[in-house]
């Protein structure tokens, strides 16, 4: 096998990954065709369906700001040389944290109450990570093994809790009781309506600007700091590290301590932002999502955000396609998704070639002229 | 097929003292919100489904659904069926109690019906069901047809709503044997707990092995492989919220049924007939809510003593000479 073939950067960041998103939505549109629906109407409805209104965007955004937390988690952990499989534990335990100062806040002013959620959320997020992390870094025990292990052991914590502990008395539904009003995220719907603007209520909220936010300080922290540069040393090359003056096994803690915290602020979008109760596997697997959104945004902040974005309206967009077309239902939804991943993750080098050869010649005729 | 008359005659006749404004015929849309288990779970959301399947058969009037995949489609899409024009929303599920609570607040000309959980608000109906007196009865049962006095119970998570089946079940049990020993295990601590067959198998296994030769399930979908693996012991297994008997022909014992379905079906046609009222319905034995099943595929197993003895203490929960505890 060639090495893959080169590409402008541009093409590799932009044209790629459209030409494979073009694919897998070609692919679906002939699925949809199968199962007796009009193509063009499905692909009209899932676009609209995401974007067509106020409501529809602030549906995908909220989506998609999970998605950047857990996405920037696993990237985090990516560029040290770890596989996190286990953001979806340490987002479930991190909304413990944020849920436990939410709760306990009574009176105290909503900008006292939202620093120690953010604070709280990260450092669950983060303990949570953390033994898996040390057990990688001193016991040489498979990170991948250990954080999906943590996965299984948060939900039967967070089941335990919910369902002896912190339930609402008196009611059968494992929640807690409803967070007070000082310690609820406001919804960007009521923010706009302050101001004037009228956009139909969704649960987007400000939360959004703090994954934005995060997105920048991971940015910051990996490539314009000496601890980031480390980090992404290491996890290039181990002995290199080492012969560097590294110490990988810090690096490989510090990194999933990061990683941790930032799986754990979708706590502060899911429930202090939108169900404003701490709730039964309120995750919903964005933890497992962030991985895909994570490879393919390359594990770049900006790329991240924007496959958030994506994968938002995917969800968005396609439980309006459930809606509104009854021979598709929600196991559709997922096919469309899987097609997606399989297309601009598993598959992108298909493309590879025949685009580089296609720019080459253009290029070449160009020169030729 | 047995009807229950008798509630819906009730709530019929409930509503003819309230508020009754007819609705009309011509523009009544009903709906249903399912949980996450999907409609076609065999058990819990796929009653809901028949119900709604056999108004529309009887009607001939199209209902629609939505099949919910994360939390925050339940608030989205009971408050789009409500702004789309929908005249009644059946919400199946506890877990669907926020959002209902939420938008039936925005929308209160719409009425709502909440299976499972209880929402107090004017256009609100909540529908409960006792489950603790079938899993009684089907305990009862379980003890009276076990031969090694060892019995079984596979639930689906560890939440209130199924120890509420889990002690109703040990207390039927003891009723019918005080000396039985009942194995109690949870499938799993997340929501695929309630779609895992495998593991139901590998639990009831694991329970024959110790000597249980009846397990009642209340999974879901997992229940499937707890059926099939007692079958393939040569054990008997007890189904749960749908009639399950037609699973595993000869070798469930019986099942305890939960009519979502007739809750479904009722407050779409109580609600065409302009006769919805809201308010708590609380189904048990005694309004036909919750039953345990006898059919031809249970007839051979089921001996009439069994039969005699569950019809007998069904009767007893009814008339209040057994008391059955609920969990809280």
């Amino acid at each position: 096998m060639s090495a893959p073939a080169k590409l402008p950067r541009w093409a590799d960041l932009a044209l790629l990954p459209a030409v494979s998103l073009g694919a897998a939505l070609l692919l679906s549109a002939a699925l949809v065709a199968v199962l007796g629906e009009n193509p063009a109407t499905a692909l009209r409805l899932l676009f609209t369906g995401a974007f067509g209104s106020g409501d529809a965007v602030g549906y995908t955004l909220y989506y998609a700001t999970n998605f950047i937390f857990t996405g920037l988690g696993v990237a985090v952990a990516y560029h040290a040389g770890l596989f996190n499989i286990g953001a979806e534990g340490q987002a479930y335990v991190g909304g413990l944290g944020v849920s436990l100062v939410c709760l306990a806040a009574g009176g105290w002013p909503a900008w006292v109450v939202l620093p120690l959620a953010v604070a709280a959320g990260a450092a669950f997020g983060a303990a949570w990570a953390f033994i898996p992390a040390w057990l990688q870094a001193r016991r040489g025990s498979h990170v991948v093994i250990t954080t999906i292990m943590f996965n299984f052991i948060a939900s039967a914590l967070m089941t335990y809790l919910l369902v002896n502990v912190l339930i609402k008395p008196g009611q059968q539904s494992p929640e807690s009781r409803e967070f007070g009003a000082n310690a609820v995220l406001p919804a960007v719907h009521e923010l706009l309506a302050t101001v004037g603007l009228k956009v139909a209520p969704s649960p987007l909220n400000l939360a959004f600007l703090l994954a934005l936010a995060a997105g920048g300080l991971v940015w910051v922290l990996l490539w314009r700091t000496r601890w980031g540069y480390r980090l992404r040393v290491a996890g290039a090359n181990p002995e290199a590290a080492v012969y560097a003056g590294i110490r990988p096994g810090r690096v490989t803690i510090g990194a999933m301590l990061l990683s941790g915290a930032l799986a754990g602020g979708l706590g502060l979008n899911e429930l202090m932002g939108a169900q404003h109760r701490l709730t039964l596997d309120f995750p919903g697997g964005a933890g497992f999502v962030g991985i895909a959104v994570a490879l393919m945004g390359r594990n770049q902040p900006v790329g991240i955000s924007a496959a958030a974005v994506l994968f938002g309206a995917l969800y968005q967009g396609g439980s309006q396609l459930a809606f509104d077309l009854p021979r598709i239902n929600r196991d559709f939804v997922v096919v469309i998704q899987g097609l997606v991943i399989l297309f601009c993750g598993a598959l992108e080098n298909v493309w590879r070639g025949p685009l580089a050869r296609l720019l080459a010649t253009r290029r070449g005729d160009q020169g030729g002229a | 097929m047995r009807i229950p008359f008798l509630w819906s005659c009730a709530l019929v006749l409930a509503a003819v003292g309230g508020n009754v404004r007819a609705a009309a015929a011509a523009d009544f849309q009903p709906a249903v919100v399912y949980d996450m288990g999907g409609k076609f779970d065999r058990s819990f959301n796929q009653s809901a489904y028949d119900g709604a399947e056999r108004f529309k058969k009887e009607t001939g009037l199209a209902y629609r659904e939505f099949e919910i995949t994360n939390a925050a489609q339940r608030e989205q899409a009971i408050a789009q069926l409500a702004r789309r024009g929908a005249t009644v929303i059946v919400a199946v599920g506890f877990t669907q109690a926020s959002a209902v609570e939420k938008v039936a607040k925005d929308f209160p000309n719409v009425k709502f019906t909440l299976i499972d959980a209880v929402v107090d608000l004017p256009n609100v109906q909540s529908v409960v069901f006792r489950e603790q007196e079938s899993s009684f009865l089907c305990g009862l049962a379980a003890a009276l047809a076990s031969k090694s006095g060892k019995v079984g119970f596979v639930g689906g998570m560890d939440i209130p709503l199924i120890r509420k089946f889990a002690l109703g079940y040990r207390e039927g049990v003891k009723y019918g044997n005080a000396t039985a020993d009942i194995f109690e295990n949870m499938t799993g601590t997340t929501p695929a707990a309630w779609s895992d067959p495998s593991k139901g198998a590998e639990l009831a296994k694991s329970q024959i092995g110790r000597g249980a030769d009846v397990i009642f399930h209340a999974a879901g979908a997992t229940g499937t492989g707890v059926m099939q693996a007692a079958k393939d012991a040569g054990k008997l297994s007890i189904g749960c919220d749908s009639n399950q008997n037609y699973l595993q022909p000869g070798s469930v014992l019986t099942s305890a049924v939960k009519r979502v379905d007739v809750a479904v079906f009722n407050a779409f046609t109580t609600a065409r007939a302009g006769t919805w009222k809201a308010g708590q319905l609380s189904l048990g034995l005694k309004e036909d809510g919750v039953d345990f099943a006898l059919d031809q595929y249970n007839r051979t197993i089921l001996t009439p003593a069994i039969e005699a003895r569950l019809k007998q203490a069904k009767a007893d929960i009814i008339s209040g000479r057994i008391k059955v505890s609920e969990y809280k």
